[in-house]
């Protein structure tokens, strides 16, 4: 038996819905029709009245989501691209985000953001949004990249008392495959080493850490060791884990599939640099998409974002510093 | 009992208009003392951000939060202090809010009109003031979910938010989900220094009760007895599983957007019309009229409320402000989540 990255968000649906009656799922096509994606198939038909299609109205679900939650529930809203939730950003930041700070009351939500390129995608299909918001206060922001992590993590994500803007990766949706759902996870807010490695620490999240691990197992043939760090959620972000990683190695390359400007890989050097130039042997590197919108044909797309190519030219010059 | 049932008791019991009136002039007589006193700390430098009136606005105001039930849910606009005295919100959450003091429900967090407490029912509004209206569809949904049927939830908003897409999504949502939804619009004349003809294009606010497929009424916002009575209709048919009702109440801003503001932009006309009647000095004369109340009670309650605001207000500014070495600064409650944990 083997169970897809998007298999696994749906049984981690479908075990939220059936152990905690607070649970609903609310967002557009998600009723019988079984979602964009079909993440929510089934779910319905299996739990009825509680897996309710929404109108097109970004804003009014994650709002009715925010009072719903108020009242004592736990709302798992799907959009139906991560590109499409900035309709219901103010909800999102500065109703859900700011709701525990200013009354005292939590508001947990879980957003389902279906995140990052696929093939065709193209500008409004394809983004990655976790840097716009973490940057705010009051949300927690997670970015599983394997089967394991998506499904313990949207479990967690439900049981947490704040706000998560969960960030699903669509490209792994049915290109990642594990033998089982995992029975233990990490906590969320541990980043996870995903290979380890002596020579240079690359740091990524999402869809990235595939990539990452890719070009690790390639310039191992040549006697490179490349450490290979998984954020998982970028918010909070680990830096302890980072900067061991950083104590070991020397070096370090952030990749991000999101654009460059205040992104989650200029954090990170951030952090680095001050709280730990003294462990660099070079100075750190960051590998980011382009700063265009997401590009429609498969040509320009594989240019727009890191790819293991792109990822391994950099590893190796920064290698030879 | 009265106050719930004022849909239906209204004509037939002839105690119930009269008693129903008088307690409602009262929370406006409260509420214009109340604005009057933060209009006065504003000009005296004491309070920290603006200062938002509901002069003319309070037959309106007062019509929703007496009509609302305990265990109902109000999210009221900037100019509600009378819906929000009926409603149950004390003076001194008013006053705490407005002078920051750490004992009040926002503790120095967030100020003025920025007040609330959920878990009363009371939400606690953001700025942009449309997007409250989904999360009061929201509650109204976990309502449902258990199985409560009996509550209703007001929204109230101006006519400027009336343009915002948050309260097109709701309404819609609110109809969709046949929610007891009441959705209360103040048209005032004015969102800040915009006058409705460059806000909106249709005849009347009511018109678009019809698009939505809900029901819709409007109401004279100058007249207390009208107020009563239309709010009282929609809440009760709202509670009665009839969906979401919209109520435009017409009125006009009697003040500036906010204390900073001269509002010298306003059209005269609209002062010497109709619609630029002060509604407290409305209900007075009615009051009057039906010999309701004389003089000396009107001299006594006016006393009255001057003497619990000035109790509150002197009572707050012996209170402690806000210390920041004593704030934690996490935005999340799951504390071990806030980024900095750690190294605290």
């Amino acid at each position: 038996m083997s169970i897809t990255y998007l298999e696994a968000i749906r049984e981690a649906q479908a075990r939220a819905l059936s152990e905690d009656p607070r649970v609903f799922i609310y967002g557009q096509d998600v009723g019988s029709f079984g979602g964009a994606f079909k993440a929510t198939k089934n779910l319905a038909q299996e739990f009825p009245g509680r897996v309710i299609d929404a109108p097109i109205s970004e804003d009014a679900i994650v709002g009715a989501a925010i009072g719903a939650a108020l009242e004592g529930m736990r709302p798992i809203l799907e959009m139906q691209f991560a590109d499409f939730s900035t309709v219901g950003f103010n909800q999102i930041v500065n109703q859900a985000a700011t709701m525990f700070w200013r009354t005292r009351l939590s508001c947990p939500i879980t957003i389902r953001l279906p995140s990052g390129g696929t093939q065709g995608g193209g500008p409004f299909h394809s983004q990655s949004l976790e840097a716009i918001y973490a940057h705010y206060p009051g949300l927690v922001v997670m970015t599983p990249a394997t089967v394991e992590d998506v499904y313990s993590m949207l479990l967690e994500a439900v049981a947490i008392d704040d706000p998560v803007v969960f960030c699903e990766h669509k490209y792994l949706y049915y290109h990642l495959k594990a033998e089982s759902l995992p029975t233990e996870a990490l906590p969320v807010g541990k980043a996870r080493i995903a290979r380890a490695g002596r020579d240079l620490t690359i740091v990524a999240y999402s869809a990235m850490v595939h990539e990452a691990l890719a070009v690790a197992s390639e310039l191992s043939t040549e006697g490179t060791e490349i450490e290979v760090v998984d954020l998982r959620s970028v918010k909070p972000l680990d830096t302890d884990t980072v900067m061991a990683s950083v104590a070991r190695t020397g070096r370090l390359l952030c990749v991000g599939e999101s654009w460059p400007w205040g992104g989650v890989t200029s954090e990170v050097i951030a952090r680095v640099v001050s709280e730990g130039f003294g462990l660099l042997d070079a100075p750190p590197q960051r590998l980011n998409a382009k700063d265009t919108p997401v590009p429609y044909h498969p040509n320009l797309w594989a240019a727009h974002r890191p790819t293991a190519h792109s990822i391994a030219g950099a590893a190796r010059n920064l290698l030879r510093q | 009992m009265l106050r719930t049932e004022l849909g239906r008791t209204f004509h037939k019991d002839a105690s119930a208009p009269q008693e129903q009136f008088l307690r409602a002039f009262r929370w406006m007589l409260l509420a214009r003392v109340l604005d009057e006193k933060f209009a006065n700390l504003y000009r005296g430098g004491k309070i920290f951000g603006g200062v938002f009136l509901g002069r003319g606005q309070e037959a309106l105001s007062v019509s929703v939060g007496m009509t609302l039930r305990k265990g109902d849910i109000f999210a009221p606009l900037i100019r509600d202090a009378a819906g929000r005295l009926a409603f149950g919100e004390t003076i001194l959450d008013a006053v705490r809010t407005y002078l920051g003091s750490v004992l009040g429900p926002m503790r120095g967090r967030d100020g003025n009109v920025h007040r609330g407490k959920p878990k009363e029912g009371m939400l606690a509004m953001i700025s942009h003031l449309g997007a409250m209206i989904s999360v009061v569809n929201g509650a109204l949904m976990a309502r449902r979910f258990k199985g409560i049927s009996d509550t209703v939830g007001a929204a109230c908003v101006g006519e400027g938010a009336s343009s915002t897409g948050s309260w097109h999504e709701a309404l819609n949502q609110a109809a969709v989900e046949k929610l007891p939804l009441v959705l209360v619009v103040a048209n005032n004349q004015y969102a800040y220094s915009t006058p409705t003809e460059r806000q909106f294009a249709c005849e009347s606010l009511m018109d678009r009760a019809v698009g939505y497929g809900v029901e819709g009424r409007a109401v004279d916002g100058t007249d207390l007895t009208a107020c009563l009575e239309t709010m009282g209709e929609a809440i009760h048919r709202a509670r009665e599983g009839n969906g979401p009702q919209l109520v435009v109440g017409k009125l006009l801003r009697l003040c500036g957007h906010g204390e900073h503001d001269v509002a010298d932009y306003v059209d005269p006309r609209l002062k010497h019309s109709a619609i630029g009647r002060d509604c407290l000095e409305v209900a007075q004369e009615q009051a009057f009229d039906h010999k309701w109340i004389d003089d000396k009670t009107l001299e006594e309650w006016r006393a009255d409320a001057v003497r619990r605001v000035e109790e509150a207000v002197a009572k707050v500014q012996r209170e402690a402000a806000p210390d920041p070495y004593r704030e934690d600064w996490y935005a999340l409650s799951s504390k071990h989540l806030n980024e900095g944990h750690s190294t605290l």
